[in-house]
Formats: structure tokens, sequence, C-alpha cells
């Protein structure tokens, strides 16, 4: 299959780079004609409803809008719809079928949802990342369930012998309201199937006030029993008939590899069949596996066991000397001198030097482990030259592909299984274990299960990057900022796919960066260079961590020092309510969207503050020793707004008395899922805050597990957590849920710790330093 | 030859008898629902419940629970309706799902100890499960609403 789509990609860094050396025009022309070819032609039409554009389209294999790959119904009036994106705690296994069972009139009690194999030609994009699922797939979803309403319609008029006209979908059946007569779902399956599939634009879709389903919130995510009862299958619950259980050691040092090893005591461990070396892949190499030490056991305990008792000998090239201090000295030196310019407005220069007053802040972020409660985990089974995996990705398209190449057959010889992933965070839409899976079992010539340890998760991932940021904020005689310099300094995403890539990405310069809202005469945005030593990756947020945190803690650094609310200077950064316009930035990444559906509306950022402000008590008297912060950013194109409410007592004892959060993500699917996943953001975004951190020494990660690599624990979780959701239109398109959520939380917080005690955090994690 | 009863069913182990009950349920006998997470006692996703107290599958030997009861997820109740698990889906809990069997097994052993906690205790009683999602919040409340009554 063709496909030069993938501008903002994910999947193959390699793609990006070539069509980066191509004009905008001719990716976007491009683009139109790979779209052509994805699609079933004739039924099949690009947001034919939509009164909105999405980025969907630009994404590897597109949409696919077609009722006969999504939804099938049985005569006993089961119907099934197919989930082709990976459930990893967000719903969206849930979300889209629902989606499809509203627009068709389908029960929700009578529909059972089946989870797609990795197959994007069948289906369309199946990358579940980016916080994309629900706007790209609003539409085609509503689509789908129009098609096939429209059919059973179809099906049930002629059966009753009446004009099409005058029947009806109504929960599970064709009605003739007239006559009374109706025919359900079930009787109406093989008719209905020998119905012309609808021309997309023809289609009629609901009237929003007749949802039953959407934006109601009353549904439970599909898998919930299971969950409850332990039967809920994520990958590393996958068995198979003369399974192996394998755990890897695997080089210490990124980019490192093996010398000799002896595996005289691994093999006398009770259980342990083989030990033996597994390929890997010069560094950097894209998500191909790190190589390393097999032991191949009869259980996973054995194969631990095992692996503890080899001795081995590594090399540990090029990144021996990575050490995290060091490493923090060399970032801030680069912050504190020009780098590539990647956004201006003005004259920053000029204006810092005529300010009657320039307020710096440098802030530090380190490494991130995503940590995800199931570790990798993966199942292959390799032989006659085919491939079958089970494994928790969120990536199965792109996993087929990596799993074809690395094994040297064709992509439709594998078979990629979508098990439930126990959660992903980023980390799973890297799938280098069921590539070493896959190696093994055609090694062993049997199926092979390959168990990460949390060890191996923490030290063996790919990291979120670390960084400065650097901020100067010139003030003039009013107090009104007339000048801003943001620095960012961070490895690349792009080091893990091209060697000695240094500068950012325009999807990570994207994040937080060259998008930043707010409205001063003079900006400049620059991205000096820094090196990576590690594999670095895509974690929930990504970029938008560090930059929401450095801009929005110099939103409170800058009242402060103008002695002004918080949240009165976050406005007045904000500025007029308008659609910011970035004609200085080029490649402006926008998170793949259109920037005519989805501009940045501050308007809309406004709102989602004062939204917040309003129902979180913005301003409430608090208790003495307690502290109210604000922060609010707009990612994913969605616009959130965060109130923490804190108090640090003896020995530096932080409590998270109530968080508020407003987000307005246009119209919606599922409220009681969105509200899942803020209250989630405030944890994850509390554990970064307070712990939050991987360092290197010689080269090798410094911890391993929940010991020292910590996350908060529920006797430290907020007291109270509120989520506002903004209500909006149907009209206004859909924008993220999963990510957003967590950028806002650690500004907010050290903002409030600011208000509570006069200390200002700029490092994280807070770790200590709450304790002089 | 090992005996142990999982569940109310006698099963006999000839292997290694220090490996641990983790992998030993997971892996030899089938029982997945108990979760690998960490390895070291830390998490909680392993939690099982033997005899009347909660414990980490993953520190504890299959020697270690010979002459002893042990229930996982599966065997907690016959028809997944015990109060916490009733509880749970009251409240639409889990997020990603993978840490819930432990959080449960946690959440029956203390409400079985101490039949009304206060959010307090709740909130030290659960301090041992991990919850990446971050579904903390719907876990104190589920088993509050599990000792008042679903």
């Amino acid at each position: 299959m063709n496909i030069i789509a993938n501008p903002e990609r994910l999947r193959g860094f390699e793609r990006r780079i070539r069509i980066e050396k191509i004009s905008r025009r001719s990716v976007l022309k491009g683009l139109g004609i790979a779209g052509g070819l994805v699609l079933a032609a004739p039924l099949t039409s690009r947001q034919a409803f939509a009164a909105y554009q999405t980025g969907a389209a630009k994404m590897p294999h597109g949409t696919v809008v077609d009722p006969r790959v999504f939804v099938a119904i049985g005569s006993d009036g089961i119907v099934t719809i197919v989930a082709h994106r990976s459930e990893m705690g967000t719903g969206v296994r849930t979300s889209l079928p629902l989606i499809v069972a509203e627009e068709m009139e389908a029960d929700w009690s009578r529909v059972k949802v089946v989870q797609a194999h990795g197959d994007e030609v069948k289906y369309g994009n199946q990358d579940t990342d980016g916080s994309r699922s629900t706007r790209h797939y609003l539409i085609p979803m509503r689509q789908i369930g129009a098609s096939a309403r429209t059919m059973l319609e179809a099906a049930g008029a002629k059966r009753l012998g009446v004009p099409v006209g005058e029947v009806k979908a109504v929960n599970h059946e064709v009605v003739h309201a007239s006559s009374g007569r109706h025919i359900g779902f079930g009787d109406l399956a093989a008719d209905a199937a020998k119905e012309a599939v609808p021309n997309v634009d023809g289609l009629k879709l609901k009237d929003p006030k007749d949802f039953r389903y959407l934006g109601k919130g009353q549904v439970g995510i599909v898998d919930l029993r299971d969950i409850t009862v332990g039967a809920a299958q994520y990958g590393a619950d996958v068995r198979l008939p003369g399974m192996k259980y394998a755990v890897i050691a695997r080089p210490p040092v990124t980019g490192g590899k093996l010398k000799s090893f002896d595996a005289a005591d691994a093999t006398k461990v009770p259980g342990v069949e083989k030990v033996m070396e597994v390929q890997g892949w010069p560094w950097p190499s894209k998500f191909q596996p790190l190589g390393g030490v097999a032991v191949i056991a009869r259980n996973t305990g054995a194969a631990i066991k095992g692996r503890d008792a080899l001795k081995i000998v590594w090399e540990d090239g090029a990144n021996a000397s990575y050490d995290s201090a060091a490493y923090r000295t060399e970032l801030e030196e680069a912050a504190r001198k020009p780098g590539l310019i990647v956004r201006k407005e003005g004259d920053a220069d000029a204006a810092l030097k005529a300010a009657d007053k320039v307020i710096v802040g440098e802030y530090y972020l380190p490494h991130l482990a995503h940590v995800s409660m199931e570790p990798p985990v993966a199942v292959a089974n390799v032989k006659d030259g085919k491939a079958e995996i089970w494994a928790p990705v969120q990536s199965p398209g792109g996993t087929r592909e990596d799993v074809a190449k690395t094994l040297g057959i064709p992509e439709d010889s594998v078979t990629v299984n979508v098990t439930l992933l126990g959660g992903g965070f980023g980390r799973k839409s890297k799938c280098d274990y069921a590539l070493e899976a896959a190696l093994l079992s055609k090694a062993l010539g049997a199926p092979v299960k390959v168990q990460w340890t949390r060890e191996d998760d923490v030290r063996h991932g790919f990291l979120h990057t670390v960084s400065v940021e650097r901020i100067e904020a010139g003030l003039d005689k009013s107090g009104k900022v007339v000048a801003w310099r943001h620095r960012s300094v961070a490895p690349t995403i792009a080091s893990t796919f091209a060697a000695g890539a240094a500068h950012a990405a325009s999807f990570e310069l994207g994040m937080g960066l060259v998008d930043m809202p707010f409205e001063i005469a003079n900006i400049q945005c620059e991205n000096p260079e820094a090196a990576a030593h590690t594999r670095i990756g895509w974690f929930r947020s990504v970029s938008n961590i560090p930059r929401a945190f450095a801009v929005q803690s110099m939103v409170g650094e800058l009242a402060h020092a103008t002695n002004r609310d918080q949240k009165d200077m976050l406005l007045e950064l904000i500025g007029s309510p308008r659609i910011v316009r970035l004609d200085s930035v080029k490649d402006l990444w926008n998170y793949g969207e259109p920037y005519e559906s989805y501009p940045i509306d501050t308007a809309r950022l406004r709102r989602v503050v004062e939204y917040v402000a309003d129902k979180g008590g913005w301003g409430r008297t608090v208790p003495k020793g307690h502290g109210l912060g604000i922060a609010a950013h707009r990612s994913f194109v969605s616009y959130i707004a965060t109130i923490v409410e804190v108090s640090v007592g003896d020995k530096g004892k932080l409590t998270v008395h109530q968080v508020d959060t407003a987000i307005d993500c246009g119209t919606y699917v599922n409220p009681e899922r969105i509200q899942s996943q803020i209250e989630g953001a405030a944890i994850m975004g509390l554990s970064l805050a307070k712990y939050g951190e991987v360092t290197f020494k010689d080269g090798k990660v410094q911890q391993g597990n929940f010991d020292n690599f910590r996350l908060v624990r529920l006797d430290e979780a907020p007291l109270l957590t509120n989520v506002h959701i903004v209500p909006a239109d149907v009209d206004t398109p859909p924008s993220g849920v999963g990510e957003p959520g967590l950028p806002p939380f650690a500004p907010a917080l050290v903002n409030a710790i600011f208000a509570a005690t006069g200390k200002r955090i700029r490092t994280l994690p807070i770790g200590k330093q709450l304790e002089t | 030859m090992i005996k142990l009863m999982i569940n109310g069913q006698e099963r006999s182990w000839d292997g290694d008898p220090d490996l641990s009950l983790l992998w030993y349920l997971r892996d030899e006998v089938g029982l997945t629902g108990t979760k690998f997470g960490c390895g070291i006692a830390e998490c909680g996703a392993c939690t099982v419940i033997v005899d009347k107290q909660a414990v980490r599958a993953c520190i504890t030997s299959v020697s270690d629970v010979v002459g002893r009861q042990v229930t996982t997820i599966e065997g907690l109740h016959p028809t997944g309706d015990h109060a916490v698990q009733k509880a749970w889906r009251e409240l639409n809990v889990p997020q990603c799902g993978y840490c819930q069997a432990g959080q449960i097994m946690q959440a029956a052993a203390l409400i079985a100890e101490n039949p009304k906690p206060t959010h307090d205790q709740i909130r030290e009683a659960m301090a041992g499960n991990i919850c990446r999602c971050g579904c903390y919040q719907r876990i104190e409340n589920a088993v509050h609403l599990a000792s008042t009554g679903v």
C-alpha cells in the first residue's frame, strides 16, 4: 500500500523526514491521492457531514466509513460493533461503538463489541494516541451508524410494504408508526445486508435532541464486569498451548551491546529451559529491540530467577558517561544562550533591554517513565512463514508493519491481536516488546511470551524527555508584560529515529512553545540544541508537560511581581478574545488539525479560566497555611484550567485539599469517561510533581521499581477532585480528553504552594524542597 | 509434592517450592486475574487473600501457603457479586482496570476485618495498592459504598 501519509507521525519518523523535504503543497496533494486509495470509493467520502474538517485523513490509511466493516447484525438481534482503537483506560472501546449504536438506534444492551485486529487497510488508522480517537471518529462513526440504520429502514419498509419515508428505526426495531407494526433488527438482518450501502453524502444523521447515549454518560465501559471479576484479558494474560515464558537482560546503557555471557548458573535454576542471545539494533533504532540475553522457562518466575543468575559482560558504547546532574548543567547553559528561533513577533531582545523590569524563570523537569501498571508484554507464535501476535499495543497497524519488517515476511502474513492494555500513556505506541517476542518465537519454533519486569520498564523504556525551560518576561512601568522570550531545551523524540537529531520536531515545538497564546507585543521562542543519550519517546501530553509548567509558573511569578491576583494576571496575559495568528511559525503543528476547524481561540481559553474560577470557588477564603493556585493550557486542541488548594504542614508535608478542573473539549460522547480521565490526570500530575524523576549515572538508570520511582498513593491523593465540563454545542468540533488534563496540574500545584508558603518551586520533582 | 487450596479447590505442585505464588497462579494454574505489577510488594496488583488476610502473591512462595486457603479474584464470590465488586461497578471505578483485581481483594479484606471503615481508614488501608490511571477518588468512594450497602 502506498502511503506517503503521516506528517505528524508517531509511527515512523523516517517517513516524516522524507515528507519534510518536499513542499507543503505537494504533501497535501499527495495526501489527497492516498486518501482516495484507502476508501472503498463509491460508498464513502470524507467528512460529508462534517461542519468541520479534521486531520483524520492525513493519518496513515486515513478513515474507512463502511458499515459492512464495522457492524454485523445477527438473526438473534445482537448487533456486533467493531472497536478498532486500543483500550488503555480512556474508554474508547466503549465510546466509539456507542456512537455507532446511537446513530443506528441500536439498544446498547443488545450490542456486543469486538476488537479489531491490526489491519489499517480494512479499518483505517488505528493508532490510539494523540488524544485523537473521538475527534477523528465522531463523524465517521455516526456515518457508519446512519448507513446501517438506513439499510435497516429500507429492508423494513420493503417487508412491511410501505414507502421507506413512513418507517423509522427506533430502539432496535424498524417501526411503521401509522399502522403500529414493527420488526426487530434481528429479523431484518439478512434483508438489510442485501441493501445497497448508501452514499454518505445523502445520509441523514440523528437530531442531537434525540440522542439517548451521546453526551449522557449513563453507560459503563464494556469491560467493567470482566475487570471486576478478573476475567478481562490483558496482554499479560494470553496463554497458548506449549507457550514458553521469557525475560530478557538488556544492555544497561542505551546503545550498548552484548560482549559475552555465562549461562551456567542460569540453566541450573529449576524451570529454566534455555538461554539465548536476542538480536539488537544499533542506536538509534526506532522501535527495534535493544538486544541482550533471553532466559526461556516454563514460567515467568523461573525465567526471572534464571536471569538473576546470568553473568553478562556488556559493551556500554557512546552513552556510558550520561549523567543527569551534568546534563542538567549543559541544558541550563544552552538555555542561557540564543538558540534556533522558532517564533518571532516584534523584537523581544530590544523590548527586554528596554523593559522597566525583567522577571526570569528557569524551570527544570526531569525524565519520566510511563510505568503503566501492566509492564510491556507480548505473546508471539511464529511458524511456517506466518506470525501471530497478541499484545497490548496502541499501534496495531504499526506493530504489524514492524513485525513483518523485522521477520522479513509480508504484512499480510502477520496477525496482530489487540488485547486490553493495562495502561499505555504512550509507552505502548512503541512495539519493541512485540518484536522481541516475534524474534524469540521464530528462533524457538514455539509460542513465546516476553514479560518485562518493572525494572526493565523503568530502565529500558522510551523516557519522557528532560528539559530546561527558561522564560524572560519584560514589564513596562505600568506592570504590563511587553516582552516574552522562552527558550526550551530538551532532547527530541526525533533522536530515537535519526542519529544526531538535536532540535525539537515541529510536533514538539507545537506543544506549548510556539503556540503560546498570550497577547504580548514582543514574543520570541527559541530552541537551542540538545543531544539525546537515551531513548526518548511520547509520554502522555508530551512536551506540554514542561511547557505548561514553565509558562503557567511564570504567570504566577508575574502575578507576584506585580502584586496581582493569579487569575487576573492569567486573563490579562491571554488578552482579548481572538483567534491567535502565528504567521512567524513554520509548520505549525496544531495537533495535526486544520487551523480553520481548531484555531487557538482565546475566548475559549478565557472561558475555561472563568468557568473553573466560578465552579471551583477561586478567591474563596482558605484556612491559614493553605493556598490556591491556578493554571490554564490548551493542548490536543482542548482548553483546560485547573485550580488546586494545598497546605504545607510540618516537615514539608504537602496536602492537596481540592482540585477543580474545567475542560472545554468541544462536543463530547461520554462525560463520565471525561470525568475519569481528568480525575486521573490530577493523580498523574501530582505523582510527577512530587516524585517523578528518572536519573542517570554512568549511562545507567538509577531507579528501577516503585520503591525509588515513586507514585502517589491513595493516602496522599487529593481529598476532593471536581471535574467541570464546559457545555458545548454539538457543532463544536470534538477535541482531546486523554492527555490535556495533565499539563495544567503541576503548575497549578506549585502556584498554590507559593500562595501557601511563599516558596517558588522551579525544579521538579518537588522531592524534599518543602522540608526546608 | 506440595498440596495447595486455591479458591476451595485442591491443587498439587511438584515444581520449585520457592516459586512465587503469583507466577504459580498465573502461569502454572492459569488464574490470570491476579496481576504482576512490581514483584517486590510495592504496588499490590497481585493481592490475594490467604485465610482472611490480604497478601502480596509476588513475595509469597508456594510453600508459604501450604495448609492455608488462598482466594483469588476469580474465587472472591461465586457470581462476581461481592459487595466490593458491585460497588466498583456502581461507581465505574476502573480506567484501564489492570490493578483493580488487587484493589478489590485488598478492599474485600479490609471490609471483612473492619465493616465500616472511615474515609481515613480506607485511604490508609488502600495505600499499598497503586493505580497509575489514578482512580483513587472512586476507589475510596467505592470502598465506602461497599461498606454502607450497594
